[in-house]
């Protein structure tokens, strides 16, 4: 599906910053102490976005390049912090 | 007055918001299709509710790109009044022409439901014409409606009175149990610092006339004609 010579794989992690409430985070968390998990004391929800990238770049230069799409788009950073992983 | 109402795949209470300016409040509307460069010189850009774009990625996420989001943004610069509801809201939060996030409401259920709001100040043309402390019954239907900024940016807001509704009980007392979805400090509608931007997750052209519950929404949507009235 992907012929691209420069074809690669990048997944970016985008969470809810700390300190903004995630209820469903919270019920999943409910769920599992009810489950008898009670170690659990914190469970915090997010996606995951994995891009197919036909570039050149790499490395730092790729990463600039995935910031900015997460910049304009795939994060709010009013309420999101990001983190991309190559690979 | 000159009202343009802008209309996304996915918007549905876009003739709602039609109906009520134009059979209502006798405004001239203007139905603008988002991939339209035209805003058909309009006194005020009427962002409506619901679910552009499916609500993918995130609420409004997808709309703020739309073609004539860009004109919308130039209006703004320029002075121009907007006026996001729900999903408008969502979409003016998005592009950062209001401070701010909406979140998933605290209690995760999609709420459709009359509440009651306070009108906070008589700053803004949007509440001019109200009374302060007057308690309006407007209906909400959202998921994703619990206001959220910083702490920094939520002083600036109260500081400088830009905070136009809160969530309240019938009396106007804001307490927990009247706030829906979890919002900060009651919030359910805010302007920008030049008060010519609002934003409310409350739907007043659901509550335009007494056949449909409540004319409060029409009264809240009268502070802004009347100052184009006036102008006029």
């Amino acid at each position: 599906m992907f012929h691209g010579v420069f074809m690669k794989k990048v997944r970016v992690i985008v969470r809810l910053r700390s300190g903004v409430l995630d209820p469903q985070g919270k019920t999943a968390e409910h769920a599992l102490n009810a489950l008898g998990y009670e170690d659990v004391k914190d469970v915090r929800i997010g996606k995951v976005i994995e891009l197919q990238v036909d570039t050149a770049l790499e490395g730092e230069a790729l990463n600039a390049r995935v910031g900015e799409m997460c910049d304009k788009l795939l994060a709010n950073p009013v309420i999101e912090d990001y983190e991309i992983l190559e690979g | 007055m000159r009202v343009s109402v802008l209309i996304f795949p996915g918007s549905n209470c876009d003739m709602d918001a039609v109906h009520a300016w134009s059979r209502v409040l006798h405004a001239k509307v203007t139905p603008v299709w988002h991939k339209d460069h035209d805003l058909a010189n309009p006194d005020l850009v009427f962002i409506p509710g619901g679910f552009s774009f499916g609500d993918y990625l995130r609420s409004g996420a997808i709309a703020r790109f739309s073609p004539v989001m860009q004109d919308v943004q130039r209006f703004a610069e320029k002075g121009g009044y907007v006026f996001g509801v729900c999903n408008g809201f969502q979409i003016l939060c998005e592009m950062g022409l209001l401070p701010g996030a909406l979140l998933t409401n605290k209690n995760l259920r999609f709420l459709c439901e009359d509440v009651h709001i306070r009108v906070e100040n008589d700053l803004s043309p949007f509440t001019a014409k109200l009374e302060t402390k007057q308690v309006l019954n407007i209906p909400i239907a959202h998921g994703m409606g619990q206001y959220f900024a910083d702490d920094e940016t939520l002083r600036k807001l109260e500081d400088q009175g830009q905070v136009a509704f809160r969530y309240c009980d019938a009396a106007g007392a804001l307490t927990d149990a009247a706030n829906p979805n979890g919002s900060l400090n009651n919030i359910a509608g805010i302007t920008d610092a030049g008060r010519r931007v609002l934003g409310m997750m409350p739907h007043p052209e659901r509550h335009a006339e007494a056949e449909l519950g409540s004319i409060d929404g029409a009264v809240l949507l009268s502070s802004i004609m009347q100052h184009f009235t006036k102008v006029a």
